[in-house]
């Protein structure tokens, strides 16, 4: 900034003084490029060569022949149109969509609703306690949840099929059946992330003119009312740019939460891409097609994100 | 008017208990499936075997399963990796996202905004899981315990939170240090860190938790069975068949009773210190959102 204010004044500054200046601004910050240097190389050996390392998609990748030494395939598209033709496409396609879909859906309502009486709570010390104690379940991890769910749903021992048996039913195989997981799924999911997701909502409310409240009081609204007229217009916002902002994440549906809980009973239905990856690259070391069908997910995430920010900037353009 | 308040007062009153009625509800679902788990693995054999399986408030207790999981060398062993990657892990973490935000944070840096897109990029882009492994085992890390620490070592995200942090420090403090003739580094050490303790707490502790659940880099980069983390040999542990209600001979502990012991020695730590930490975390979301 302040080099192109200098030069501007000045026109008569040659290109290679122009050059000395940024030699000499450069030098004058040398240690913060020093600091900077662990971290760059960090991310250029751990993020950007393994960018460089997808070229095995259009290779036929060998150990021996590693990344570079690898011959090229034939055709160059051979493990996409491989991907493209498999059954597995379609299939993967859809569970991630649906998945991703059923998550954002059913948990950003139910998190909103949290918000919502929170912030209609007039007890400091009940609300705090119900913050606290439903942001918990954020920090358990997805092998606790497991765990979890086992106690609760699992055919021969779990407490919900107990408990259907006792009232004269049958036991349902929640974790097996794949009429049931996807479910089993989002339910985790919106149990983990049902308070944590209210905080956002949450600041949103606070940030509500409250004059607005005591005018409708004045005017005799309900508090119902007022949270239909007021409450909500006034986070609508923050909803919608939320809500864009996660359509831009709709190929990431949980790698971790479905790997740890699936099992080959249910692949038909919860078998996402990236799961998929894993399993055809880590364990069947099909390393140039797991790489091929991970790029194709890269490269629609990466549209996605950016469509999706776009979206959001026109719309936030309003906001601020 | 005065008959309009009194309906309008029993209303309010109404509603009142109906979100208390709500909100009780949400706290209880939160806390009550650890509670569950809690007493299922704290209940004996044989009152299992009497109610035909986990009742909610067991009659007597006993820690079979604890010592059981205790006495077989793979739960602390596994409990030593994850204190390990945790503590070292975030302790690097933090050393290298603090050096990245630094710098970042000075708007006057020259090739500032390229150096933030090398950042920022990689939060829109990678290069998949296979060619991630492929470099980890290229450089040598596979069956360590560093390919939990280093493959993961920055996240993006936490620069970008911690570099508006510092760019909102007031600009003077610098401005007097560097009269006094500081160096950056003295800068950063004695002026820009103490007044970081909030955010470094924050991210510290972003980073203590993803270690501390750390599973995905577990079963990508390790298979050595000593090196396994916690979270993945309690994975192990739950994949044992529990639809029977049937122990092991020789403890009669039954295996659902000694999984639900594993999920709780996996989640106390957690559950202890989250209470003191839970304010920092609501900050840091809110900090990241306000940034994404």
């Amino acid at each position: 900034m302040e080099l192109k204010a200098k030069t501007n004044k000045n026109t008569i500054v040659t290109e290679r003084s122009r050059m000395k200046i940024l030699m000499t601004s450069i030098w004058k910050n040398r240690a913060f490029y020093l600091m900077l240097l662990p971290g760059l190389v960090w991310y250029f050996i751990y993020k950007y060569l393994p960018m460089y390392g997808v070229i095995i998609a259009f290779k036929e990748y060998n150990f021996s022949d590693g990344i570079l030494g690898s011959p090229w395939a034939d055709p160059w598209y051979k493990y996409f149109q491989q991907f493209f033709e498999s059954p597995y496409f379609s299939q993967l396609l859809t569970n991630t969509f649906l998945i991703s879909f059923y998550k954002l859906i059913f948990g950003m309502v139910p998190s909103i609703v949290l918000a919502i009486l929170l912030n209609e709570c007039r007890v400091a010390w009940f609300k705090k306690w119900v913050q606290t104690l439903s942001y918990m379940p954020h920090f358990l991890s997805w092998v606790i949840i497991y765990g979890i769910c086992i106690a609760f749903l699992s055919q021969g021992t779990g407490l919900v099929n107990r408990w259907f048996v006792e009232a004269g039913g049958s036991s349902i195989p929640f974790l097996t059946s794949s009429e049931w997981f996807r479910s089993v799924l989002v339910g985790t999911e919106v149990w983990q992330n049902l308070g944590w997701g209210a905080i956002i909502y949450l600041a949103a409310m606070a940030g509500i003119d409250t004059a607005l409240y005591e005018a409708a009081r004045v005017d005799g609204a309900s508090r119902f009312r007022m949270i239909w007229h007021i409450t909500l217009p006034g986070i609508r916002n923050v909803i919608i740019l939320l809500f864009i902002l996660r359509l831009g994440h709709m190929l990431d549906a949980g790698f971790e939460q479905i790997y740890i809980m699936y099992n080959v009973q249910v692949y038909p239905v919860a078998d996402i891409i990236d799961t998929w990856v894993f399993r055809t690259g880590l364990e069947q070391m099909n390393f140039s097609l797991a790489s091929a069908v991970g790029l194709f997910k890269s490269l629609i995430g990466l549209v996605l994100v950016f469509g999706a920010n776009h979206i959001a900037k026109k719309w936030g353009e309003g906001i601020w | 008017m005065g008959g309009r308040n009194l309906v309008r007062g029993i209303e309010d009153r109404i509603f009142d208990y109906i979100i208390y009625f709500f909100l009780a509800l949400v706290g209880l679902s939160a806390i009550f499936p650890l509670l569950f788990v809690l007493s299922a693995s704290l209940t004996p054999f044989g009152e299992v075997l009497k109610n035909g399986g986990y009742i909610l408030i067991p009659k007597t207790l006993t820690f079979d399963a604890y010592k059981e999981l205790l006495s077989q060398a793979r739960i602390p062993k596994a409990f030593g990796v994850t204190v390990f990657i945790t503590v070292v892990g975030t302790f690097i973490n933090l050393i290298l996202t603090t050096l990245m935000a630094y710098p970042l944070s000075r708007k006057k840096l020259p090739g500032r905004n390229f150096l933030l897109f090398i950042v920022v990029f990689t939060l829109l882009f990678n290069g998949g899981i296979v060619p991630t492994y492929l470099i980890v085992k290229g450089t040598g890390l596979i069956n360590t315990i560093w390919a939990m620490i280093v493959p993961n070592a920055i996240w993006s995200f936490n620069v970008l939170i911690m570099k508006s942090f510092f760019e909102n420090l007031p600009e003077d403090l610098f401005e007097a240090a560097r009269i006094d003739g500081a160096k950056e580094f003295r800068i950063l050490w004695q002026i820009v860190l103490p007044l970081s303790l909030p955010v470094m707490m924050t991210i510290g502790l972003f980073y203590m938790v993803g270690h501390w659940n750390e599973f995905f880099q577990a079963i990508m980069y390790v298979t050595d069975r000593t090196l396994q983390p916690l979270q993945v040999v309690v994975r192990d542990i739950l994949l044992q068949n529990s639809d029977q209600l049937s122990a092991n001979v020789d403890n009669m502990v039954p295996t659902v009773t000694m999984q639900m012991a594993a999920v709780i020695i996996a989640s106390v730590p957690i559950i202890l210190v989250y209470p003191f930490i839970q304010k920092h975390f609501t900050k840091g979301m809110l900090l990241g959102s306000i940034k994404g």
